[in-house]
């Protein structure tokens, strides 16, 4: 990664995206911020997990590029600053799981991880097999997933389905701060490798703070789906920040009498594939919504599984794909919207697969 | 050992062998660790775990992926691991150990044990992007390991002379701030007395420590390798004759008056005795269970592979002699 790049990423992602030009990041979408009460952003739920979870158990260590500037209040023991190579400390993490710490490797982004992906697959995911049950490999690697804005091709890639392949790997991706939280509190507390996939455009979004989330045990569990809104007509499926303009269609089609079910993966491996058969035997449709590229996609997954399974039955349409454009990731901004599924594109295509004008 | 399960290869009773011939001295490094120190091994570290106390019956039942291998067949021959021993899980893809044992060895550190981390590779395995990471991250955080460079003239068949212009290994510890030693590759002592000094400076002051150890590999790469398309038979002959670690501990056991030719004679009719019996005992034992294959993959079955679990065991119990479900140990 170049020099310029670095320091663009030293930056803090909201800094970065307010420097930008006047584009509306998140389009007409309100996370409750008007609403009275307090509010939590996806990089403070964040934050509190990790730092929850390093007070809860000394085993659980922090590393990657950067991490020891952004909060120094951590002991110098458990917080590292490393050198440039993604291969470098995703190994030494792997190697540091292997003999009995807990580290949490941060990546500046997964488009760099690929630099360290075999670290992650080969030895992270399958040394506890190959050990015959003798060496886990308890470890989190997080980062930033997905499109950010205006980084062009070689710093938008989503990785759901890249890491969703692997037995051996728990894949998650959180959507609001509930999810970063709670996801990422059950991801240290796994025993297993776990893949956090966090949303670079999410992490200074607000969210209600709740109760029950201020909790040090607030724990979600990893494999479960959660129901965002119920519905009758149509199930979409997605992840991440799609989620939102999932919502928020669903918000324009009640008005017009249809009624969407929203289902927030949280988990892509293990996949909540009961929770989905579930809810299509309600609805008979079903749609899938990624940013990730078309072919062997979340989406390509999810409606193959259902088509192996009794939903299939229920089905009354067949199963619709929203993805990310099969083009690399244009820099111009105007084609970089156009790439990526949005409220819009999801607004229509509910109506076209409910043969609805 | 290693002619044995050689041939056994080449009678396909098992898929694959790598045999350590002409590079034995590293069992001096073996010999100078701790016994719980790790290692990190790349593949032709046989020695080190015999040192260690890894029986024959252990490196016959993995070779044979019985029923009794401690990895549950799960991985190819020669990809020895043992917890007991701390010998890590060997990992095939080169040098990926590198940095791996960079961070067993800050693990290490944290714990202030007073342990260190062994990391052997070859020079063809150095010229990875790992072995570069590995050693920087050790250099910079302070990591108690020391990297043990098998240098034996050859990567498969690329000569080293083709896989690098500058001065070996040893020189680019020295660019990492390293300290670093070349030996004698195929003088025990010397290797001992180096990976001894290493293993000093390693445990009290938390530094890494580069070893090149210089030898030649008389083994072809493994049993998927034949030398003799990219080297001469007479090289390899050359030196076995001149300079091999066998033949330079026999002759200084035997000027020194401790070793006579008879003794030698019996010693290496008893081993090979005892290798052939766990040899024929290991292929007589059973496959590892079939419920073998969904374990370990995570700590508990995730809903997908108890499904697959469900589904194979209706099958094994509808057709239990198509399957020959008799070939297996019990599944639980």
């Amino acid at each position: 990664m170049s020099a310029a790049l670095k320091s663009l990423f030293k930056t803090p992602a909201a800094a970065r995206l307010a420097s930008r030009s006047p584009r509306a990041l998140f389009g007409s979408i309100r996370y409750n911020t008007t609403v009275a009460g307090e509010q939590i952003t996806v990089r403070e739920a964040l934050n509190a997990a990790i730092d929850e979870e390093m007070e809860r158990d000394e085993k659980v260590w922090l590393l990657g590029e950067e991490v020891a500037q952004y909060n120094g209040a951590y002991k110098v023991t458990a917080l590292f600053d490393t050198p440039i190579t993604e291969m470098g400390f995703a190994g030494i993490a792997v190697g540091a799981a292997f003999h009995g710490t807990k580290p949490i490797c941060e990546f500046m982004t997964f488009n760099f991880a690929m630099q360290a992906i075999d670290q992650v697959v080969n030895s992270g995911a399958k040394t506890y097999y190959m050990s015959g049950g003798s060496t886990s490999c308890p470890i989190v690697f997080r980062g930033p997933n997905g499109a950010a804005a205006g980084v062009g091709a070689q710093h938008s890639q989503d990785y759901a389905s890249w890491y969703g392949q692997i037995p051996g790997l728990k894949v998650v991706s959180p959507y609001d701060a509930e999810d970063a939280k709670g996801l990422m509190k059950a991801a240290i507390r796994d025993p297993n490798p776990v893949i956090v996939l966090e949303n670079e455009l999410m992490y200074g979004t607000s969210f209600p703070a709740t109760a029950e989330m201020a909790s040090k045990d607030f724990v979600i569990p990893l494999g479960k789906a959660k129901t965002m809104r119920e519905g009758t007509d149509l199930t979409i499926v997605t992840y991440s920040r799609p989620v939102a303009f999932a919502m928020e269609a669903a918000e324009l089609l009640a008005k017009e009498g249809i009624n969407v079910e929203v289902l927030n993966l949280r988990s892509i491996r293990p996949l909540d594939l009961d929770a989905i058969i579930k809810s299509v035997k309600k609805t008979n449709h079903l749609m899938t919504v990624e940013q990730g590229f078309p072919q062997f996609g979340v989406g390509s997954e999810v409606s193959a599984q259902i088509m192996e399974s009794e939903a299939f039955d229920y089905l009354d349409a067949p199963v619709c794909r929203v993805t990310g454009a099969d083009v690399p990731m244009p820099y111009a901004q105007n084609l970089e919207s156009l790439a990526l599924p949005d409220t819009e594109v999801i607004y229509k295509q509910v109506k076209r697969v409910l043969n609805i004008e | 050992m290693d002619s044995v399960l050689y041939e056994a290869q080449r009678q396909g009773r098992i898929s694959f062998y790598m045999t350590s011939f002409g590079e034995e001295a590293l069992i001096g490094s073996a010999a100078a660790l701790d016994p719980k120190d790790h290692v990190f091994g790349q593949y032709r570290e046989a020695g080190v775990l015999l040192q260690r106390g890894f029986t024959l019956e252990q490196f016959m039942n993995q070779c044979y992926s019985n029923e009794l291998d401690q990895g549950k067949g799960r991985q190819m021959p020669v990809h020895y691991g043992s917890k007991e021993l701390h010998f890590q899980t060997i990992s095939s893809p080169l040098a990926t150990q590198i940095p791996q044992a960079s961070g067993a060895a800050y693990a290490m550190r944290r714990e202030g044990n007073k342990q260190c981390v062994v990391c052997y590779f070859g020079e063809g395995a150095a010229s990875e992007g790992d072995f570069h990471a590995g050693l920087n991250m050790a250099a910079t955080l302070g990591c108690p390991v020391i990297f043990y460079c098998r240098n034996n003239g050859y990567a498969i068949s690329t000569p080293s002379i083709e896989q690098y212009r500058g001065d070996g290994i040893a020189s680019r510890g020295i660019g990492y701030g390293i300290d670093t030693i070349r030996v004698d590759g195929n003088d025990i002592w010397a290797i001992y007395e180096a990976t001894k000094a290493a293993r000093k400076l390693a445990v009290e002051q938390n530094k890494p420590v580069l070893i090149e150890a210089m030898t030649y590999r008389v083994s072809h790469h493994s049993t998927s390798d034949d030398s003799s398309a990219y080297r001469s038979k007479k090289e390899v002959e050359d030196w076995s004759k001149r300079d091999n670690p066998l033949a330079r501990m026999r002759a200084w056991l035997m000027n020194k008056g401790w070793w006579e030719k008879s003794e030698d004679v019996e010693v290496t009719k008893a081993a090979k005795a005892a290798v052939l019996k766990a040899f024929a005992d290991a292929e007589k034992l059973k496959k590892p269970a079939v419920s073998e294959m969904y374990t370990d993959v995570y700590d508990e079955m995730i809903p997908e592979l108890v499904r697959e679990k469900a589904e194979i065991d209706a099958l094994l119990k509808k057709y239990p002699d198509y399957y020959q479900v008799n070939d297996y140990a019990k599944s639980t």
